[in-house]
């Protein structure tokens, strides 16, 4: 029988395999940040343990970082990015500070570095290390122990990891992005749908996606539950890769893009579980309550509880429209917000920032309503401003903001008030993500620049023409 | 890790759904570099609101958490398995939990004992007629008791092994050392590797 692809990336790292053990995975690359790092540090310090392999770890701030020019003002966020700094040092290990080039989201400048490859394993004490995945890396999100772990020993040992397809038939319609598929994807298989799972992205609409989609698509793979999510590496995935700073050149390229051309599940592989998607069904997708599988189309309403029969569904539901300050029954797109998000390791890359601006063109963001555009990182913020994206953002009313995690989760001082309301492009909308108090409903980026404009949750195609050409 | 063989504890009915570790522990109550102390974020939403469950004697002294299905999603924040356990919490009892918090639960010495939820409405009810109930979680025998019921719970056998032992994971691993660096040896050449600080 086959292998799928997660199977065969794993089968590539294990290091050692016994009866009744998990077995002992081979990690390629080890990202950390300043959130989920400093007491694995400590563990290393009390034992007297070195980084194993200094070459395959990095690290950058990006969780605590203002998105203003200046130094930190929060003094416990400014400790923990300066134990950071001091455990790099002592370590040994490459850090990308505020202030670098390449500083920004973990999750934005592995793949920009060309750090991301396929067919490695990556992981990262951040849940949405499933990024990664859209290359056909296997990726995912661990806990301040296993930093440790990895820091120590290079591997981490694993139970393997059961196999899921999502396949993806048709083509997306106009005006529906990776986000929308995304977060129709979650509301079908549930918050706890891919548990135990690595789902493998496949089908035509997938292949058609960029890697920034592809990215994008992965990041929320958690949402569903699933530990990772990968999309077989194709031509669209050497083309990115190409000429990245870490990426292979010369002869070791070839030998490289031979090795991953096999990187593809076998036509006689069996899933343990397996998800048809229609992309020609799909329209934009939005978040109506306060986990990411509470989603509808853009074109429904807010759920009814007394429609639902089942006692659990239905309290879950009625606590979820209580927290977001909604009425049963009505429609989504009269919802009004205070605040648009543009940015996070879910849409924060030159694309997402392209797409928002191509909709805010020629128009004012509304009245009373705030926008915040955060660049995933520094690069992202740089090649936006070469293309002028950032006058566009500003001559709309926007604030054109610098690298960081942002209000994706309000570690720094971009949050929500209590009782604000935000269209948000990030991937969670739990109670209080965005601010205690906060209301999150998540959209792609051509929706929240839609919504920036209405001041009302839309989609581009409720705008008027533009105002003026510019 | 300290060993974990049984514990007996005052049990908490925590109905609902779908906790992610944002509602454990908020980002705000992150940024500390320590291990400990993080007690003070644990639920901190809820537990503004005085009905809360752990804002009632005598659930406060609560160290089982029984709660809905599909706990511990989202963030893999371990801080949110160090606030129960700093809180006091030794065992949450659930019929379905996240992958990445149940590995994080088992690495600190936090059992998650996985139940059927129709076992989990019981304990709810009885937890909820009866405050203050005692619950003990042998993890031994797998079994949760409480007054005279008796439910048997799933944990997968390594973690159980490990939590009994009170292993460390990292000593287990470098047992393999030799292993580990054979397979380094190798390691295909064109994959990446960043010039060292």
């Amino acid at each position: 029988m086959g292998k799928t692809l997660a199977e065969k990336v794993w089968d590539q790292h294990v290091v050692r395999r016994a009866e009744g053990e998990p077995d002992l995975l081979y990690i390629d690359l080890h990202l950390l940040h300043e959130v989920t790092s400093p007491q694995a540090f400590d563990g290393l310090r009390l034992a007297q343990r070195p980084v194993r392999r200094r070459d395959l770890t990095v690290a950058t701030e990006d969780h605590n970082v203002p998105t203003t020019a200046g130094p930190i003002s929060d003094p416990v966020s400014r400790t923990q990015v300066e134990t950071l700094r001091r455990n790099c040092e002592e370590f040994g290990i490459r850090l990308f500070p505020m202030g670098d080039a390449e500083q920004g989201i973990v999750h934005i400048i592995g793949p920009q570095l060309g750090l991301t490859q396929p067919g490695m394993t990556i992981v990262c004490g951040d849940s949405h290390t499933s990024t990664h995945g859209a290359f056909g890396a296997l990726a995912f999100g661990i806990g301040t122990s296993e930093v440790e772990h990895v820091l120590a020993t290079q591997t981490l040992p694993l139970k393997p990891f059961r196999t899921m397809a999502i396949t993806v038939d048709g083509d997306l319609p106009e005006g529906v992005t990776a986000k929308d598929l995304i977060l129709a994807v979650i509301a079908k298989i549930g918050t706890g749908g891919g548990q135990g799972y690595v789902l493998e992205y496949r089908g035509e609409a997938i292949r058609k996606l960029s890697m920034e989609a592809r990215m994008t698509i992965c990041n929320m793979s958690i949402e569903a539950g699933a530990r990772a999510g990968m999309i077989a590496p194709d031509d669209t995935t050497f083309d990115y890769l190409r000429g990245r700073d870490y990426a292979p050149q010369g002869e070791a390229w070839e030998e490289a893009v031979a090795a991953w051309r096999q990187l593809v599940t076998d036509d006689d592989a069996v899933f343990d579980a397996e998800v048809h998607i229609d992309a020609t069904e799909l329209s934009p997708f939005v978040t109506w309550g306060t986990n990411p599988g509470q989603g509808l189309p853009l074109s429904a309403n807010v759920p009814v509880p007394q429609d639902i029969p089942d006692d659990a569904e239905r309290y879950a539901v009625e606590s979820a429209i209580a927290y977001m300050g909604l009425t049963p029954g009505t429609p989504l797109k009269q919802i009004s917000v205070d605040t648009v998000f543009l940015g996070s390791c879910t849409n924060g890359r030159i694309e997402d920032l392209r797409a928002a601006a191509d909709v805010l063109r020629g128009h004012r963001v509304a009245e009373g309503v705030r926008m915040l555009v955060v660049p995933g990182s520094a690069r992202v913020r740089l090649q936006a401003e070469a293309e002028g994206l950032d006058r566009v953002f500003v001559d709309a009313g926007a604030e054109w903001r610098l690298a960081g995690c942002s209000m994706c989760l309000g570690m720094n001082p971009d949050q929500l008030a209590p009782g604000e309301r935000s269209a948000s492009t990030s991937n969670r909308n739990f109670e209080g993500r965005q601010g205690k108090g906060g209301r999150t409903h998540l959209v792609s980026p051509v929706v929240a620049a839609a919504t920036a404009v209405r001041g009302t949750l839309s989609s581009p195609a409720d705008l008027p023409a533009p105002a003026t050409v510019a | 890790m300290e060993r974990f063989t049984t514990h007996t504890g005052v049990g908490v009915p925590l109905r609902r759904s779908n906790v992610d570790t944002d509602q454990i522990i908020p980002a705000v109550y992150l940024k500390r570099v320590t291990r400990t102390g993080f007690e003070d974020g644990l639920f901190a939403a809820w537990r503004a609101d005085e009905s809360f469950v752990l804002n009632q004697e005598p659930f406060r002294a609560g160290s089982v958490l029984v709660a809905g299905p599909d706990f511990g999603t989202g963030s893999s924040r371990e801080h949110a398995v160090w606030a129960l356990m700093d809180y006091g919490f030794r065992v949450v009892l659930s019929s379905r939990f996240a992958d990445i918090f149940r590995g994080n639960s088992g690495k600190s010495g936090l059992l998650t004992a996985q139940l059927r939820q129709e076992d989990i409405e019981l304990l709810w009810k009885l937890l909820e007629n009866h405050p203050g109930t005692q619950v003990t979680v042998d993890l031994q025998e797998r079994t949760v008791t409480c007054g005279e019921h008796v439910f048997a719970f799933e944990v997968d056998d390594y973690t159980r092994w490990r939590l009994l032992e009170g292993l460390d994971d990292i000593s287990l691993t470098l047992r393999h050392a030799q292993e580990i660096e054979d397979f380094e040896a190798h390691r295909p050449a064109y994959k990446p590797q960043v010039e060292i600080a």
